[in-house]
């Protein structure tokens, strides 16, 4: 068995930096949706909880493939009739636009359950305080309980972004050209799949190590004047 | 929607919805004989124990499960010993190939559940165990695998449900899975949305129903009575 990639290293390389700005993309809109969706599960208004348990609930329920599949392929006719209203033919989503809402959907339905755990987590009395000092509840959300949710909620996010980084391999089924359809395109042309599938493999363990450091580091820059109190 | 094209493929959904459970019922239950014995040796004291499980655990976990079955479909093909073995028979068969990457790929996530639950046993309970002169392995078997049974099975219903979900994966080995079959049913009709939602509906009454059968479970093995501390 050899390892020559036969010319497809660049190609591959190429196939990273799009699985990369995949993730990256598809984690900014999860946290937007998980944020939202943890807002509207702890608020008073019932509609609001209604929607945001029937988000949660509905999209962890359904598989990732599916989705991708769904917003692919189900969005064509609807994205049609959207161009024809401002006059752009032929309007449809690319595979790339495809991928990131339907991870960062997944990713955002996960998030709400973390968000949410840790936004009870944060003592009722810090609210009190803040509205004991006239702050509105907009500024209370903002400056007393995200900063202090963001480090019981990072172990979370961090297990769900390395789901994310994985998930990103189904977007090939859509022919978006990252890792995994590099390494099929490469499979066509040189007949060596367990060569070619290996290699992304290991391009994935070694994202997901890196992924993993960074994780670390960021938990431990998040819990800084906490690891000593809690021992 | 129309209930004209419901009822016409509705069937053909279904029965790739007892695909889709074989699939998983294979998986889960053949993962969790075999994570038995890998994650006691995860939870081992001895470096030398632990390294072997952890490696395996470190590459299923690190890799999609997409790249895990390629690899054993498309990629073993490679190799004459493995399409001159007796085992290519099986191997060149895609449901062979999905059941045996899903059991392998879930092996690593239930060890390392099972990991967890034993060494969330109390260690009262074990060193009681002992002091009442049971063997290592005795309490192993009578006080350490039933107590951690119970702490690990909410992350064991988890994970089913999760690999109800990455079942879907078998459609891109052409198993006609709920998700292979609406693919099929798609491209015959393009009507996407009905047909993925249906199948997304599917989906959802399945995993609904295994959550409400691990409840049961729970409450038969009484779960949050042996909680307590």
């Amino acid at each position: 068995m050899n390892f020559d990639l036969q010319g497809f290293g660049p190609a591959l390389a190429a196939g990273v930096l799009m699985t990369i700005q995949l993730a990256l993309s598809a984690l900014c809109l999860g946290l937007v949706l998980g944020l939202l969706g943890a807002l509207a599960k702890t608020s008073p208004n019932r509609a609001l909880q209604w929607i945001g348990g029937t988000y949660s609930t509905l999209v962890r329920g359904i598989p990732e493939l599916l989705w991708v599949l769904l917003i692919y392929f189900g969005t064509v006719s609807s994205m049609r009739a959207i161009g024809h209203v401002f006059g752009i033919p032929n309007l449809s989503l690319s595979a790339f636009a495809a991928g990131v809402i339907a991870l960062g959907l997944c990713f955002g339905a996960y998030a709400t359950e973390v968000f949410r755990g840790a936004m009870l987590s944060i003592p009722k009395g810090h609210r009190e305080a803040g509205l004991a000092l006239g702050m509105s509840r907009s500024r209370i959300f903002i400056k007393l309980v995200m900063p202090q949710m963001w480090r019981i909620a990072l172990p979370g996010l961090g297990n769900l972004f390395m789901i994310l980084m994985k998930d990103t391999a189904l977007v090939s089924v859509i022919g978006l050209e990252e890792v995994m359809r590099h390494a099929q395109i490469a499979v066509t042309t040189t007949k060596q799949p367990f060569t070619f599938y290996m290699v992304a493999a290991f391009m994935y363990l070694g994202m997901t190590a890196l992924s993993m450091i960074g994780l670390a580091w960021l938990e431990r820059r998040a819990s800084v004047g906490f690891t000593r109190s809690a021992s | 929607m129309s209930w004209e094209f419901v009822l016409k493929w509705l069937p053909k959904l279904l029965q790739g919805a007892t695909l889709t459970l074989e699939l998983v019922a294979v998986a889960v239950v053949l993962g969790l004989i075999l994570a038995i014995p890998m994650g006691i040796a995860r939870a081992s004291r001895s470096p030398y124990v632990r390294a072997l499980p952890y490696a395996y655990i470190f590459f299923f976990r690190g890799t999609p499960l997409l790249v895990q079955l390629f690899l054993v479909y498309y990629g073993l093909a490679q190799f004459d010993a493995v399409t001159q073995s007796a085992f290519w028979p099986y191997l060149r068969e895609p449901f062979f190939c999905a059941a045996l990457t899903m059991t392998l790929h879930t092996t690593a996530y239930i060890a390392e559940i099972l990991r967890g639950a034993i060494q969330a046993v109390p260690p009262g309970e074990i060193e009681a165990a002992r002091a009442l002169g049971m063997s290592k392995g005795k309490a192993l078997l009578y006080i350490i695998l039933p107590r951690a049974a119970r702490i690990g099975l909410p992350a064991y219903s988890n994970e089913v449900i999760l690999m109800l979900k990455a079942s879907a994966l078998a459609s891109t080995v052409t198993l006609l899975d709920i998700t292979g079959m609406a693919r099929t049913i798609n491209a015959r009709t393009y009507m996407p949305e009905q047909t993925f939602f249906i199948a997304g509906l599917i989906y959802l009454v399945m995993s609904f129903v295994l959550v409400q059968g691990f409840k049961l479970l729970e409450r038969y093995l009484r779960v949050d009575a042996s909680q307590g501390r």
